[in-house]
């Protein structure tokens, strides 16, 4: 890997620029009638420098990540499959780049046509009845989805329903979406075998419960075998159950949230549908709905309009193909307050992350029905493989009785006892070895843990590898334990001093600091 | 397919090292009757030549039509470089950078994206992004609620002259926390909010005003005057501008006395395509005092064990992977790829580039008054300055103009009926650099021609609109 590059602001010069990208002068006249005082005075500090030391200054920034592209990826939790390269293509036609998001539905009838296909796509294979595109992230996504919870009960009058239950192992977003719409959060107990705990979850329901949010499988990387009896003890306590997509892939084709009795679900199309992560974003979070929260979807939506009937929900009566047949004065168009009054209000400036939802649209075409299966079942082989040659070499499963799903827990409690080292340190030696470390000290339940998750792209030979490597750490561990303890030794930067990082804050570069 | 690529034995040698006789078995632990029976509602597999056809033949239905609509969204020249090195595998399929040694790349860049976009709102601090603009609005909303502790009634006035898309985001999401957001009257003459629609509230337990500048409808407000007026009375102050106008315009840190407290604002500008609206990247940059408040993700620089720089997230104790229900937000996911794609694009416009690119922008809208207004029945709706957006008022209702232009492949604004009826027929329009002298000449013209053959509608505006909604 490269070592490090200089920051921009380090290697610009007054006057110097990307010229050929600047429009042409239009001189101080274009500009009179600014009131001065409304003015800029002095110049931002943005670089100054040419095209090609631009270019060059961040294709040399790119090389210092790790990506899906350039390495194994396997973080738990995160899905990180490949990212077709034919997603991103066609998403960046021209037209749809150009498409005004206010500009008429008369010039947007192709993008209308995939996002609504979209919905289509996203309710069948999750078996909810409507699907709303817009939350541009998943925990935006959750937090659609708890406050369609709180709008169901507010518009029934059952206004003590504030209580979000979520298992102590959920993901962090969860509590805090909880927290975002005014509601209280009660954690349960999950038991040994990673289950949720039944008799806890008696005990926390009442009629203060507006629902649970679970993922399925579990953040425990297995899969909740009692989720019926779960949602029977939420339905009969009058709240409602609320399915976290983080894990969606384990089950893509095999299982569906509304048949295990979900009520709303958010996916995150960057994960089970590929759609790039961006470093950090671009997702879509999308949400789907059974029967009785559809009218308070956010808006817009995508509806099928035929002279005055509108579909913005193909009955499954129609069967599979009406929902691809454009028939002849048919039209697609928003759907905004008029169509949905009930709904809990716009999320996003415009349409939410549209050409995320091109990039998840393009991916399920490709896949198609057969290949929707296949991702649940791959990466579920892959996942239980990996555990295997790892268990085998000697690393201890959290939860050896168990089925992996998409994703495991390993627990190195007992390296750490005996070597002296952690989870953290295997991470980082990870990096060495050229494999992206996979996720660390989540879920916080299990000590000293690895959540570790292949997805389904990735070949047998890979997994060997890796496999290989933790093994080579493990008997480092024994021997020079220090080695993992300092690593990583083959990155641009060794381990960085996230206390001092914290206390002394430089959050942006200041010329004065400079000699 | 489903780009998986293992051989059948692969499959075969990985069932027996796990001891099972087929994939199926590895789902034994969920309830039969809870296992998929069809999925008849997903098409059949495409290759990627099969695909490819159909997006086409999905982009040609859109067309490629001459937009003069800005309204928060904003047509600007991209350079080549900005997306070929953003889709960079090593940027576009890298995630969140937490494993830090192995994020340098996206880490320096986070840290040079917040110099950056901190000097051009004249701010100290800056996150790594949020969702969009509007989700901006809402996000600094509740930031205020947490930081002026001295306000007890979480009240936030908004002008109605904001962008109504965000005045609607900031209530549906922050309401649901108690905040409440309060309308401020504008001057229909010109477009702005008036200092006397401030009096009002003198005395009053508010906890922060927003300001956008330029304001919905181009036109510049007195930042100045707002500011002091809200900070003279313990108001934090919460500017939403257009990150192009502050080549031109004076940044939030130098409104009034002190300063906005917390500038927000759409990113898309700076290098992201309008691609139906999303997506996009929100900015926030604030006062140093207040980061511990700020929401999203932060990168800073420290040393590592050799002492040596390097760059990694901070402040994580605000965020919800730790501080789960007591966090700032629940934002996890950002738009971190449109961000990379802002500070390249920052990087090659530099100050100088930007600088023209927003006084271009704003002569050719100012052409584009001109000529709009030279026709008969088209005046402008307010007096005093804009910035490379404007209103102008109609004769006749703005709708079947609007669909006359669009056969012809014009798009010739936004139709403000439905958000403001007060003002009558009106056109918000806005030209940028990509409009050249003869795109402008053809709107104009193109206005001109629809003027004398859509006849004032017979039965005043279609039904959809008969009912404004405020």
């Amino acid at each position: 890997m490269r070592t490090r590059e200089q920051l921009i602001f380090e290697q610009s010069h007054p006057g110097r620029g990307a010229t050929d990208q600047w429009p042409h002068d239009s001189g101080p006249d274009s500009i009179a009638d600014l009131p001065a005082k409304l003015r800029r005075a002095r110049r931002p500090l943005l670089p100054e420098v040419g095209e090609l030391e631009a270019v060059r200054h961040f294709t040399r920034l790119s090389q210092l990540n790790f990506s899906i592209d350039t390495h194994f990826y396997p973080l738990g939790s995160c899905t990180m499959k490949y990212n077709p390269r034919a997603c991103n293509e066609y998403a960046m036609l021209p037209e749809f780049l150009a498409r005004h998001p206010l500009g008429p539905e008369s010039h947007g009838q192709g993008l209308l046509a995939c996002l609504y296909e979209l919905q289509e796509m996203l309710k069948e294979v999750t078996g909810m009845q409507a699907v709303a595109l817009s939350p541009m992230a998943g925990a935006h996504g959750e937090f659609a989805g708890v406050a369609m919870i709180r709008a169901y009960h507010r518009s029934r009058a059952d206004l003590a329903r504030n209580e979000i239950i979520v298992p102590e192992a959920a993901h962090g977003t969860n509590p805090a979406t909880a927290t975002m719409c005014g509601c209280v959060v009660r954690e349960i107990a999950v038991n040994a075998e990673g289950d949720v705990d039944l008799e806890a979850l008696k005990a926390a329901v009442g009629a203060n419960t507006a629902g649970i949010m679970l993922t399925n499988p579990s953040t425990l990387g297995v899969f909740e075998r009692r989720i019926e009896e779960v949602a029977r003890i939420v339905h009969a306590a009058g709240g409602l159950l609320y399915y976290d997509g983080a894990n969606l892939n384990a089950i893509l084709g095999k299982v569906r949230p509304g048949d295990m009795g979900f009520d709303v679900i958010h996916m995150n199309l960057h994960k089970t549908f590929s759609t790039p992560h961006g470093g950090g974003g671009p997702g879509a979070g999308a949400v789907g709905v059974s029967a009785r929260l559809q009218p308070f979807l956010p808006i817009p939506l995508v509806g099928k309009e035929e002279g005055a009937k509108v579909t913005a929900f193909a009955p499954e009566s129609q069967g599979p193909q009406a929902a691809f047949d454009k028939g002849e004065g048919e039209r697609y168009r928003w759907l905004a307050e008029k169509d949905l009054p009930q709904s809990i209000g716009r999320l996003s400036g415009f349409m939410g992350n549209a050409g995320v939802l091109l990039r998840a649209y393009i991916y399920m075409r490709m896949l198609g029905r057969e290949g929707m299966r296949q991702v649940g079942e791959y990466a579920t082989l892959n996942a239980n493989y990996l555990l295997r040659r790892l268990t085998e070499q000697g690393f201890d499963a959290a939860y050896p009785s168990r089925r992996a799903s998409h994703e495991f827990i390993i627990t190195l409690k007992r390296q750490a006892r005996e070597f002296n080292v952690t989870a953290m340190d295997f991470a980082k030696r990870l990096l060495d070895h050229g494999f992206h470390a996979p996720t660390t000290y989540f879920p916080l339940l299990v000590p000293e843990c690895l959540l570790i998750e292949p997805t389904e792209t990735e070949g047998k030979d890979v997994l060997d590898a890796f496999a290989a490597a933790m093994a080579q750490i493990q008997e480092e561990a024994e021997q020079e334990p220090e080695r993992l303890r300092s690593a990583p030794h083959t990155m641009p930067v060794r381990r960085l001093d996230d206390v001092r990082a914290a206390k002394q804050l430089d959050l942006t570069w200041k010329p004065t600091a400079q000699s | 397919m489903a780009f998986i690529p293992h051989t059948a034995a692969d499959v075969a040698a990985m069932l027996a090292a796990i001891g099972v006789a087929s994939i199926e078995e590895l789902f034994d632990e969920i309830p039969a009757a809870l296992r998929v029976k069809s999925l008849a509602g997903i098409p059949e597999s495409m290759n990627e030549m099969e695909i490819g056809r159909l997006m086409k033949e999905r982009a040609r239905a859109d067309g490629r039509p001459l937009c003069f609509i800005g309204a928060g969204a904003y047509e600007h020249h991209i350079p080549a470089a900005v997306w070929a090195i953003t889709t960079r595998g090593e940027f576009y399929s890298a995630y969140t950078p937490y494993q830090a040694e192995a994020s340098q790349g996206t880490l320096q860049l986070i840290y040079e994206y917040q110099t950056m976009i901190a000097s051009l709102t004249g701010m100290e601090v800056a996150n790594a992004s949020l969702y969009d603009g509007a989700s901006a609005v809402a996000e600094a909303s509740l930031m205020a609620v947490r930081v002026n502790r001295r306000s007890k009634s979480q009240r936030i006035l908004v002008p109605a002259t904001m962008h109504p898309h965000y005045r609607k985001v900031a209530v549906a999401t922050a309401s649901n926390q108690g905040l409440r957001f309060e309308e401020l009257p504008y001057c229909t003459d010109e477009g702005c909010t008036p200092a006397g629609a401030l009096a009002r509230y003198d005395g009053e337990d508010i906890t922060a005003l927003v300001i956008q500048q330029p304001n919905f409808f181009g036109r510049l407000e007195d930042v100045d005057a707002l500011t002091d007026w809200a900070h003279a009375r313990g108001i934090l102050v919460i500017a939403v501008v257009n990150p192009t106008s502050l080549a031109l315009l004076k940044p939030p840190g130098e409104w009034g006395n002190k300063g906005a407290d917390i500038a927000v604002g759409e990113g898309q500008p700076l290098g992201v395509p309008l691609s139906g609206g999303g997506p996009y990247f929100g900015f926030m940059t604030t006062r140093m005092e207040f980061v511990r408040q700020m929401p999203g993700r932060i990168a800073g620089r420290t040393l590592d064990l050799n002492g040596r720089e390097g760059f990694t997230l901070t402040l994580q104790a605000r965020e919800q992977h730790i501080r789960r229900a007591r966090a700032t937000s629940n934002i996890c996911t950002n738009q971190g790829l449109l961000m990379t794609a802002a500070t390249i694009y920052m990087s090659l416009m530099g100050p100088q580039g930007l600088e023209r690119t927003a006084a271009v922008s704003h002569a050719r809208t100012g052409e584009l008054i001109a000529g709009l207004t030279r026709l008969k029945g088209v005046r402008a709706a307010f007096k005093g300055p804009c910035f490379h957006e404007a209103v102008v008022s109609l004769d006749r209702p703005v709708a079947p103009l609007l669909q006359a232009l669009a056969n012809r492949d014009i798009l010739g604004g936004l139709d403000l009926w439905e958000y403001y009826p007060e003002l009558g027929p009106a056109l918000l329009v806005c030209a940028t650099e990509t409009k050249t002298a003869a795109d402008i000449d053809r709107y104009i013209a193109a206005l001109g021609e629809c003027l004398h053959s859509v006849r004032h509608a017979p039965h005043g505006r279609p039904a959809r609109l008969a009912q404004p909604r405020r």
